[in-house]
């Protein structure tokens, strides 16, 4: 067909872009990891066991083995046999610990830990013989409650890999006691759990070749093979996993959880295929987000000037790891103080390891301080937003170093201007509709820009097709169709020419996806490789009659552009790439590269910062004498350098906001420690927004260009909508009517009064 | 899930022989009972299957009242043009309760049927007198926070999670019942019991009862009425505290009112003393403060739901406003007028 | 017994039926295909949809009607499919996501939610979609605060709402114009 247009038209980054699994995900097609039809299939179902410490002194599985359909129960007693070392368990995140192993041992570490697998032929027989299993315990003496555990409270001699320690500077608690404005309170964030949508779940398919493909719910396929390999014996070869498609994970899929574990184990001990899959109930059994208590003090001069920033945070964990988080240091990096000093610790607790959830340490120690700067801002008589401008820090204000970029002036300026802040009374309780006292509150956000070794594989095909393939994860963020844009970007093709696969560890490779580190890491391996097919194309072009292209030199020198290369200097000249491979006899082109921080990255790393920033805005409503909470709007401008695709981009930051709504109203998650146990393991009473909650939220993207934080200038958006949205709305509570709320969640209780 | 047989009887006396004997269970629309079959709280080894019985119309009574079926749906029931005519506060009780996907499912029978949402009664890892006789009670003194203020006892703390059966009390309906002896009729206040030294049982069906039918009297509150329903979010959470109010005016003075309580103890909560010193008098908040306080005389926390005390305190003052001004609290604006 | 003093030693147990348990002949019709099933009377219509059937479109979420990713239409009403047990839909015609749409022959409400970009990871939108025609087709819903409320019962941890809500408003008001 000749092609008479002029203006090539491009699709490409920045472009607004429907997901490309959508058609997928919307007509159930989509394969979840409970979700692959597999012949002559096992079903587990764990038993979960019932205190919190202790050891197990007796297991009859006599009535569970009558049940016809059952094939094993496996216990501690006879499962089969796995290595020793701590170091063959050990994950990709790399927790300091002995990482736990389902069916171990006797040993109870927390309540819920599994205690049984039973295996059957269908998944009704399993469940009801895993009710029959009896298990008579020994318990010991045990605590849940994180206030009694803050009394073990230390700071653990081995640390986590991503931790980063506080960094003091001047003297914080002299320049407290001589400030002129004080604040200091103690904050507080209940224990979450990640609740995706989709429970944890395995599918086995054990091809009976020796070799197995693991259909597992993770956030990393190749991290999970890994895993398995190291513990089950088997060869990356030999053992497949797949996570094509992850029903949300938040964090809760970043290491392999104990169905993964229990679902391999039984398939190679009974040599068929099987599928585990925990119950909601069993999905409160593992990763959590830390239980956090966060002291604050603040010095000021008494126009609001910091002074002193000191903070003292301690976060929970387990008793057999020690997670840790960054919680002290984002007040420290985001504003000016010339003293500044952190103290961290964790304190362990007889649950699971509590785990990363969406902005790990931001999501909590950034919330928690905005709350703080919001008290300060009120003593000193400051407009909250003058607030923080008064003590806005153009460089990181902990590490000293500049930022690639910092366009939070601009976030706050477009989100105020959204949300109409001018217009605010400043006084508390000033603000009244009918019934409901109306509040309006703000808080800043921090998250970090991060950028990892990631392949990518682009192979053309002589129809003008191309495929992108790579081993990284969509857990939702919209993965795949960011690596689609990149791609139509590079090679000027259209999207529905572009195929991607994603989500299978024998891709290319690809770190756990977390943190916010997705679209830049990926995008910049799927733009190496893309750019690798175009020299090769232009490589081809010269085999074009009359080579239309000769004066190209590299691929600098060319557009690509609706399938074709156009040479910059004379637009009328131009090779279709099809034609190129035609003349070359190419039947296809097919390149890998991988994106990794260089050197001079690695040392850039070091002189400057790589923050996201956000600006939360928040109307709240409350009825005063029932407590009733309405967050009725909510502005969230973030500037996060380059937005591939504006469309899934902002979905993630609604995402991230919605969650922030169920920090600061909702989501807590609470145990009985006379039995150590959470109580309210269900979706019905660990509460997490429903649509009616949910008025209206504005996502705005503030210009940011930053050539130097990644190299497509990309910063992420996954956690950043998340961070400080509670606050946000907590400041909106305490200017609607005058209540301070330190611990979150903020639910009707606190606010109902006597 | 344990095994069970399982009988889909097409008549009344079919159903009621099918379901004699122990560890028999009734099941209509099954969002309750499939759910504690599942969490094994609820043991049937026989299910009889009543949804082809002839129980799901709503019909005019001989008295001017309506009888709602059984087995009519908790939607047909909220959006039937009678009830919402005639009894709004109903039809508003149940649209403040559970989602659209439930309420298409659930049936009127199983509604006020549905048992205690304690987390401790779900849990079969824990200690439960309500599911277990002799175990004890798991709520007292620990994670408390949805229990009950009022009517507990040492035995059991749970409350009834229904709106609609908190409607149905304050609208003083019948619930008719069959059984092998025959037919019987038990006023609504009488239909759920108080946990006492027996929290086992919910209400005073007795073995191998079905229920076939509620009967609400011509009494009709269509102006001055309010449910309002406070909760852990906007919608889809069990109340904390509900208040169902029917009254009538005239010429600006209480004729007659009806306060019900949800969320607060193991029954819809009535006390006729405190809806007897509003009549005869203007409709104020002061009144309506001692009428709450009489209602909730002897309340106790139990320490994480003490807060149920104050909040159900104001929301009877605010339901009884709503429903005097004849602004009655919308089940979609979830701001409260 | 007391209420003070806890155990969990006079736990009833499981008890298991004494007589023998045998399968029940039931014809459901499932996206207009009937079928002739011999079920356990213990099977959900989720878990017979999703493990028999492989008709894995209506998502299990929490197995207990708290989270609606299971919602089908259950003779033209959104139900959760975790609560029915199949046997007492016998006769019964039910719609899951496979049957409103396929790619390539998207059902409108399919088409908006991907315009609005109404999800995430994809693990609700089945159910929220069922359960969305399950809002029109009840007629009960016409403002942005009734759809809100009536969505209610399909939760989406990746926060979709606002975008779902867009979705389906704009389904309701082309209906509306029609």
């Amino acid at each position: 067909m000749p092609d008479t247009r002029h203006e090539p038209i491009r699709v490409g980054i920045g472009t607004p872009l429907d997901r490309v699994d959508g058609p997928d995900k919307v007509t159930g097609q989509a394969h979840y990891a409970a979700e692959y039809a597999v012949p002559n299939m096992l079903y587990g179902v764990i038993v979960s066991g019932r205190i919190a410490r202790g050891r197990i002194t007796g297991i009859d599985e006599t009535a569970a083995r009558a049940v016809p359909g059952v094939v094993e129960v496996l216990t501690h007693r006879n499962r089969p046999s796995t290595p020793w070392l701590d170091r063959n368990y050990k994950d990709e995140l790399n927790i300091p610990g002995d990482p736990f192993r389902a069916l171990e041992s006797e040993h109870i570490l927390f309540s819920g830990q599994p205690v049984a697998l039973v295996l059957a032929e269908t998944f009704e027989a399993a469940r009801f013989a895993a009710s029959l299993v009896d298990v008579s315990y020994e318990a010991a003496a045990h605590n849940i409650d994180f206030e009694a555990s803050l009394a073990e409270r230390f700071l653990p001699s081995k640390k986590r890999n991503s931790y980063h320690p506080p960094k003091n500077h001047g003297d914080a608690d002299a320049a407290f006691a001589a400030a002129e404005l004080k604040h200091e309170a103690r904050y507080h964030l209940a224990t979450e759990h990640h609740n995706p949508m989709e429970m944890h779940a395995t599918t086995v398919d054990w091809h009976g070749d020796g070799t197995l493909t693991v259909y597992d719910k993770n956030q990393g396929s190749q991290g999970v093979q890994s895993y398995l390999c190291n513990i089950f014996g088997f060869s990356k070869k030999e053992l497949r996993v797949v996570n094509a498609f992850v029903g949300g994970a938040f964090g809760s899929g970043l290491r392999p959880q104990y169905q993964v574990y229990l679902a391999v184990m039984a398939a190679k001990h009974t040599q068929r295929s099987v599928r585990v899959v925990m119950t909601r109930q069993q999905m409160f059994t593992h990763a959590h987000r830390p239980e956090a208590d966060y002291t604050i003090r603040l010095g000021a001069e008494a126009t609001g000037k910091l002074t002193s920033i000191d903070g003292d945070a301690t976060t929970s964990t387990s008793r057999f790891e020690n997670n840790m988080e960054d919680i002290v240091i984002w007040g420290m990096i985001n504003y000016a103080s010339p003293n500044m000093k952190g103290e961290y610790c964790v304190a362990p607790r007889d649950t699971y390891t509590s785990a990363d959830m969406r902005a790990p340490g931001a999501a909590t120690g950034m919330t928690l301080f905005e709350i703080a700067m919001d008290e300060l801002a009120y003593k000193a008589k400051v407009d909250p937003l003058d607030f923080r401008l008064l003590n806005y820090s153009d460089i990181d204000a902990m590490y000293r170093t500049p930022f690639t970029s910092k366009a939070l002036r601009e976030a706050y300026r477009d989100g105020a201007a959204a949300f109409g802040w001018d217009s605010r009374s400043p006084e508390p309780r000033s603000m009244k509709e009918g019934r409901e006292l109306i509040g309006w509150g703000m808080a800043t956000g921090l998250w970090t820009a991060e950028f990892v070794k990631t392949s990518a594989k682009a192979k053309l095909t002589a129809d003008g097709r191309l495929e992108i393939t790579s081993a990284t994860s969509d857990i939702g963020t919209g993965t795949g169709t960011v690596l689609v844009l990149v791609a139509a970007d590079t090679l000027g093709l259209p999207p529905d020419r572009i195929s991607v696969r994603i989500g299978d560890s024998d891709l290319p490779h690809s770190p756990v996806q977390g943190g916010s580190r997705a679209a830049a890491s990926g995008g910049a391996a799927v733009q190496l490789a893309c750019e690798a097919v175009g020299k090769r194309l232009l490589k081809a072009a010269e085999k074009v009659d009359g080579q239309p292209l000769h004066a190209a030199r590299s691929i600098e020198d060319v557009i690509f552009a609706d399938g074709r290369m156009i040479l910059k200097s004379d637009p009328s000249k131009a090779v279709s790439c099809a034609d190129a491979m035609q003349a070359a006899g190419l039947e296809v082109i097919e390149e890998e590269q991988t994106a990794q921080p260089g050197l001079a990255d690695r040392i850039s790393q070091m002189t400057r910062s790589r923050n996201v920033h956000s600006a939360v805005f928040a109307e709240v409503r409350v009825d005063e004498e029932l407590g009733q909470i309405r967050v009725t709007r909510i502005v969230n401008a973030v500037a996060a350098g380059r937005i591939i695709n504006p469309k899934t981009a902002r979905s993630q930051i609604l995402g991230g906001v919605v969650m922030g709504m169920g920090m600061a109203l909702h989501e807590e998650t609470l145990g009985d420690n006379r039995l150590g146990r959470w109580m309210n393991h269900n979706l019905a009473e660990y509460h997490i927004p429903v649509n009616a909650d949910v008025h209206d939220i504005q996502v705005i993207f503030v210009d940011e260009p930053d050539p130097d934080v990644t190299p497509l200038g990309v910063k992420g958006v996954g956690e950043i909508g998340i961070v400080s949205t509670a606050a946000a709305i907590a400041n909106a509570i305490f200017h609607a009517t005058g209540q301070r709320h330190r611990s979150l969640p903020i639910t009707i209780d606190k606010l109902i009064g006597t | 899930m344990i095994r069970f047989d399982y009988a889909r009887p097409t008549d009344l006396a079919e159903a009621v022989r099918e379901g004699s004997g122990e560890q028999v269970a009734y099941l209509a629309g099954g969002t309750n009972l499939v759910d504690l079959m599942k969490e094994n709280v609820a043991r049937p080894t026989r299910v009889v299957d009543i949804t082809r019985l002839p129980l799901a119309d709503i019909q005019e009574t001989e008295a001017g009242g309506l009888r709602l079926g059984a087995l009519a749906t908790n939607t047909e029931t909220a959006y039937d043009e009678r009830v919402r005519a005639r009894y709004p506060l109903l039809s508003s009780a149940i649209l403040a309760g559970a989602t659209a996907q439930l309420r298409n499912a659930a049936t009127n029978g199983g509604n006020i049927n549905q048992r205690t949402r304690c987390y401790y009664f779900y849990d079969v890892g824990t200690p439960c007198n309500k599911r277990a006789p002799g175990q004890g009670c798991g709520a007292l003194g620990e994670v408390n926070r949805i229990h009950a203020i009022l009517g507990t006892s040492p035995q059991c703390i749970a409350t009834h999670p229904s709106d609609m059966a908190v409607a149905l009390a304050a609208l003083k309906a019948e619930v008719r019942v069959t059984g092998a002896e025959g037919d019987r009729v038990i006023p609504f206040s009488d239909y759920h019991r108080l946990p006492s030294d027996e929290p086992w049982r919910d209400n005073t069906l007795r073995p191998g009862e079905l229920v076939t039918g509620i009967d609400l009297p011509p009494e009709e509150f269509s102006t001055n009425y309010s449910y309002l329903k406070l909760r852990d979010r906007l919608s889809y959470a069990f109340a904390l505290v509900s208040v169902a109010v029917a009254m009538r005016l005239e010429e600006n003075r209480i004729a007659e009112v009806r306060i019900a309580l949800g969320g607060v103890a193991h029954k819809p909560w009535r006390r006729e003393e405190a809806e007897d010193i509003l009549l005869g008098v203007s409709p104020d908040r002061e009144a309506f403060g001692r009428a709450a306080e009489v209602l909730l005389d002897g309340a106790k926390g139990q320490g994480a739901n003490d807060f149920k005390i104050p909040m159900a305190r104001k929301a009877i003052v605010r339901a009884l406003e709503q429903a005097a001004a004849g602004t009655p609290q919308s089940q979609t604006d979830k701001r409260i007028a | 017994m007391s209420g003070a003093a806890l155990s969990l030693e006079n736990d009833p147990g499981p008890v298991v039926a004494s007589t023998p348990i045998g399968t029940v002949p039931v014809a459901i019709t499932i996206n207009g295909e009937q079928h002739r099933l011999s079920l356990e009377p213990w099977v959900t219509l989720l878990d017979l949809l999703r493990e028999r059937l492989h008709l894995t479109g209506s998502k299990k979420g929490c197995d207990h009607g708290q989270c609606g990713a299971c919602t089908v239409l259950i003779d033209g009403r959104r139900m959760n499919s975790c609560l029915k047990l199949a046997v007492t839909l016998d006769g019964s015609e039910i719609t899951t996501i496979e049957g409103l749409g396929q790619p390539g022959n998207l059902h409108p409400l399919q088409a908006a939610f991907i315009e609005h970009d109404a999800f995430q990871c994809g693990y609700c939108t089945p159910g929220q979609i069922c359960s969305a025609e399950g809002l029109i087709r009840e007629g009960h819903a016409r403002t942005r605060d009734e759809v809100r409320e009536q969505m209610s019962g399909n939760l989406c941890r990746c926060g979709a709402y606002t975008n779902i809500a867009d979705a389906i408003l704009e389904i309701l008001e082309t209906e509306e114009r029609a």
